[in-house]
C-alpha cells in the first residue's frame, strides 16, 4: 500500500504551506508536492481603482518584502505615466531596494535558517530556533538582529515607516533627501560592512560541514534568470533579462523587460494556488528555472564592488561546473550580497546627485499598460498592469520571485525525500530536511497566494495502482 | 435649515457640560461648543453650509428630555443643560462610525486622503477600534473621467457636502444625489460621468469639504491629498452680504 506523509505547516518561512510525499509499494517516495492552500486575490480587486493607488495596494501583499512591491509597482506605473523619473529619485529608490534586500536577507540567514545550520537538522526542534542561536552563538544572533535592524533603519529613514512605506509614488519619489537624513544613513554601513564580512568569513569555514546538503538540497540542474545591467553585471532595480542554462550558455540575454511574455509562461496546476512559470521557448514544465541570489550571482558577469567581487569569486568555487547548482548555497549568495547591497549603498549616498530637489516627474497616464520589473530579495519580481483611459485598472498580473522558484522548489522537496526517507520510519531529521530545503529558496508564501479565482482545497490519497484510498477536503 | 441671525435676537444662558454660557438664541448648540473648545464629533455639518443633520454623530444629551438631539441643528435655549459626551453618548457615536464602515469600503491604508481624512479622525477620537456588524463589501465603481477630480463611491459617507457647497455656494448644483436608504450615491447631472458634466465649473470646492477620499484631486497618491477648506467662511459670508 503505498501512503501519503503530510508535513503541515511548514515552520520558519513567511506564510502557510503543506507538502504531501506520495510513496511507492517499495516504500520509496514517488513524487512530493509543495501545495499552496491560501487565497488572496489581490489581482481582483485591484480592478477599477486609480493605478495610483496601486504602490501601496500592492505593498500590501506581503509585509516581509513590501518595499520590493512597492518600488515594482511605481515602475510600472512611470512607465503609464510615460516618464523618465529624475535621476535623485532613481538613485534613493535602488537605496532603499538594497536596504531591503539587507534586511530580508539577514532575516532569511540569520532568523531563519541559522538554527538549521549551527544547531543541526537533527537538534532538538524546541531549541532549533532564533532562541537556541542565541545560546549557542549568542554573538552571531546579535549581528543578524543588528544587520536586519540596519537595513530597516535606512527603509525607515528614507520612507518615515519600517513597513509598507508610502514613498515611491508613480514618476518619482514623494520627498527629498535631507542631509542628516543621507549621513545618518551613511553612519550605519561601515557597521553594517563589518558584520556582514564577519558572518560572510564564518559561514565560508563552515561550509565543508554541509557536503551532504549541499549534495542533496535542490541539487539539480536548472536554467537561471536574473536581471543584470548594461555590463552584465549584477542588477536589483533596473535592466536588462539574462538566462542561463544549467551548463552555463547565455540562453537569452538583454531582453529588454517588456517582452518578458515572450519568455515566461505561467501554468496552473490543480494542488496549488501558485503559479508555475517556466520558460517559454522549452515548454513546461521542461523550461524550469531558478531566480533569487543563487541565480543572480550565476548570471551576473561580476558584482562591481570589491569586497563582493571576492566572495563572488569564492561562491564560485563551491563547485567545479558552473553555475553552482545546488540550491543549498542559496543562503551562501545571500551572504554575497548583502555585501554587495551595503558596498552598493555606500557608493550611492555619496553621489552628490542624491541631494537634488527635482524628484518627481509629473503626468497623467498617458499609456495603457506599464511593465514595472525588479529584483527582490528572493527573485524577479514583475508587476503588469493595464489601464482605461480614465486611469482606473482593467488587468493586473504580477509574477512573484516565490512562483518563479515554484517548480524548484517542488522538485527540490522531491529529491531531499528520496534521499531521507525511508517508508518504514519517519525521524525528526528528515522532516527539518523537507522544511529547511525549502527555506533554501527563502519562500514567501504571501506574496504567492495573490492569483485569483476560486478553488475549493481538496486533497486526494491515491494508492499505487491510482485508486483513491482516502480524499480531505476543505472550504 | 437654519436662517441667518436675524437682528434683536435674544441672549440666553445655558449650561454645557456644566459650565455655563451665554449666546444668542439663534445659535445652534454645536455653534457655542465648537466656539468654546467642545469639541462635540461631526461629519455632515460643516460651518458655512446649510444645516443637513444626517449624520447623527453630534447627538448631545438634554438633561430631563430622554430623546437625543442633533447639537448641530438644535438651537440653545434658556436653561438648557446639554451634555456632550457620556458612556451612552459614546456608544452610539462608536456605533454610527461603524456602521459607516461597514457600509462602504474605507480601507484607509491605501487611500489618498490618509492621515487627512476627518472619518479617520473621527473613529480615532471616538475610540472606534474595530467594527461588530458585518462589512457589506459592496463595490462601487470609482469615476475617474474627470480631468482635474475623481469621485470614488467606495469611500463616500453621504454627508451631502458637496452637493451644498456646489449649489450653496459656487451656485451650479451639479452634485445631486439618486437611489433611497442605503442605496443612495451622489452624482453629477443627471446622472453621467462627472467629466462630461456641462455644469460643473471645475472649482474644486466639492473636492475641498469633502470629509474623506471619496472626492480628490487627480494625480494624487496614497496620503497625499489635504484638503483645504479656509476659502468656505469667507465665500459664505460675502454670499450672505449678498
Ligand atoms: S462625496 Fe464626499 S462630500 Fe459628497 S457626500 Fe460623499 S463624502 Fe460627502
Amino acid at each position: 500500500m503505498s501512503r501519503t506523509i503530510a508535513i503541515e505547516p511548514v515552520t520558519r518561512i513567511e506564510g502557510h504551506a503543506r507538502i504531501t510525499l506520495q510513496l511507492n509499494d517499495e516504500g520509496r517516495v514517488d513524487d512530493a508536492r509543495f501545495h499552496l492552500t491560501q487565497f488572496r486575490g489581490f489581482e481582483k480587486f485591484c480592478e477599477g481603482r486609480p493605478y495610483r493607488e496601486m504602490p501601496a495596494l500592492t505593498a500590501r501583499t506581503c509585509g516581509i518584502c513590501p518595499v520590493s512591491h512597492l518600488l515594482t509597482s511605481a515602475k510600472a506605473c512611470d512607465e503609464l505615466l510615460s516618464v523618465k523619473i529624475p535621476p535623485a529619485a532613481e538613485k534613493l529608490r535602488r537605496v532603499m531596494n538594497l536596504a531591503q534586500l539587507v534586511q530580508s536577507h539577514a532575516l532569511s540567514f540569520f532568523h531563519l535558517s541559522s538554527p538549521d545550520l549551527l544547531l543541526g537538522w537533527d537538534s532538538d526542534p524546541a531549541r532549533r530556533n532564533i532562541f537556541g542561536v542565541m545560546t549557542e552563538n549568542p554573538a552571531m544572533a546579535k549581528d543578524g538582529i543588528r544587520l536586519r535592524q540596519i537595513g530597516q533603519s535606512i527603509i525607515e529613514m528614507l520612507g518615515g515607516k519600517k513597513v509598507h512605506p508610502n514613498w515611491a509614488v508613480p514618476g518619482g519619489i514623494a520627498q527629498p533627501l535631507s542631509e542628516e537624513t543621507r549621513d545618518a544613513m551613511r553612519k550605519l554601513l561601515p557597521e553594517g560592512l563589518v558584520i556582514a564580512k564577519r558572518t560572510y568569513a564564518f559561514y565560508k569555514k563552515l561550509i565543508p560541514q554541509f557536503a551532504k546538503e549541499a549534495e542533496t538540497f535542490g541539487n539539480f540542474p536548472t536554467m537561471f534568470l536574473s536581471l543584470v545591467n548594461a555590463k552584465g553585471n549584477l542588477e536589483h532595480y533596473d535592466g536588462w533579462i539574462r538566462i542561463k542554462d544549467a551548463k552555463g550558455d547565455i540562453v537569452e540575454d538583454m531582453v529588454p523587460t517588456d517582452e518578458y511574455p515572450r519568455i515566461i509562461g505561467e501554468a496552473v496546476e490543480p494542488f496549488s494556488y501558485m503559479k508555475f512559470p517556466y520558460y517559454k521557448p522549452h515548454g513546461y514544465p521542461r523550461g524550469i528555472y531558478r531566480v533569487g541570489p543563487l541565480a543572480r550571482l550565476n548570471n551576473c558577469n561580476s558584482c562591481g564592488t570589491p569586497f563582493a567581487d571576492v566572495a563572488l569569486a569564492e561562491f564560485r568555487t563551491l563547485q567545479e561546473s558552473q553555475p553552482v547548482a545546488s540550491s543549498f548555497h542559496y543562503h551562501y549568495a545571500r551572504l554575497v550580497e548583502i555585501i554587495y547591497a551595503l558596498e552598493s549603498m555606500d557608493r550611492l549616498l555619496r553621489d552628490p546627485d542624491i541631494m537634488a530637489t527635482r524628484i518627481r516627474a509629473r503626468a497623467r497616464s498617458n499609456r495603457d499598460e506599464g511593465i514595472g520589473i525588479a529584483e527582490a530579495p528572493r527573485g524577479l519580481l514583475i508587476h503588469h498592469y493595464r489601464i482605461d483611459d480614465d486611469g482606473l485598472m482593467t488587468w493586473m498580473n504580477l509574477i512573484i520571485a516565490t512562483g518563479h522558484n515554484n517548480l524548484a522548489m517542488n522538485q527540490g522537496v522531491k529529491q531531499v525525500a528520496q534521499e531521507y526517507v525511508d517508508g518504514s520510519k519517519l525521524q525528526e531529521g528528515m522532516l527539518n530536511r523537507v522544511e529547511a530545503v525549502i527555506r533554501c529558496f527563502d519562500p514567501c508564501l504571501s506574496c504567492a497566494s495573490h492569483a485569483f479565482g476560486q478553488m475549493p482545497i481538496h486533497v486526494e490519497l491515491r494508492n499505487a495502482e491510482g485508486h483513491l484510498v482516502d480524499q480531505l477536503k476543505r472550504g | 435649515m437654519i436662517q441667518t441671525p436675524t437682528p434683536n435676537v435674544r441672549v440666553v444662558t445655558f449650561k454645557i457640560d456644566d459650565r455655563d454660557f451665554s449666546a444668542r438664541e439663534d445659535e445652534t448648540i454645536i455653534q457655542v461648543a465648537w466656539e468654546n473648545g467642545i469639541r462635540v464629533p461631526s461629519l455632515c455639518y460643516l460651518e458655512g453650509l446649510s444645516v443637513w443633520g444626517a449624520c447623527r454623530l453630534c447627538v448631545v444629551e438634554i438633561v430631563g428630555s430622554p430623546r437625543l438631539v442633533s447639537s448641530c441643528s438644535t438651537r440653545v435655549a434658556e436653561g438648557m443643560e446639554i451634555r456632550t459626551d457620556s458612556e451612552r453618548l459614546q456608544a452610539y457615536r462608536r456605533m454610527i462610525l461603524e456602521l459607516l464602515f461597514s457600509e462602504r469600503n474605507h480601507v484607509c491604508s491605501v487611500c489618498v486622503s490618509n492621515g487627512h481624512c476627518e472619518l479617520q479622525n473621527l473613529a480615532q477620537q471616538c475610540g472606534m477600534d474595530h467594527v461588530r456588524v458585518p462589512y457589506r463589501n459592496k463595490v462601487y465603481q470609482v469615476d475617474s473621467s474627470h480631468d482635474l477630480f475623481r469621485v470614488d463611491h467606495n469611500r463616500c459617507v453621504l454627508c451631502s457636502r458637496c452637493i451644498r457647497v456646489c449649489d450653496e455656494i459656487e451656485g451650479a448644483h451639479t452634485w445631486d444625489s439618486k437611489g433611497r436608504g442605503i442605496d443612495t450615491q451622489v452624482i453629477t447631472d443627471l446622472n453621467r460621468p462627472w467629466g462630461e458634466s456641462d455644469s460643473c465649473t471645475g472649482c474644486g470646492k466639492c473636492v475641498q469639504v469633502c470629509p474623506t477620499g471619496a472626492l480628490v484631486q487627480q494625480g494624487t497618491s496614497v496620503g497625499e491629498m489635504h484638503k483645504d477648506r479656509k476659502f468656505l467662511p469667507y465665500l459664505s459670508r460675502m454670499r450672505d452680504a449678498q
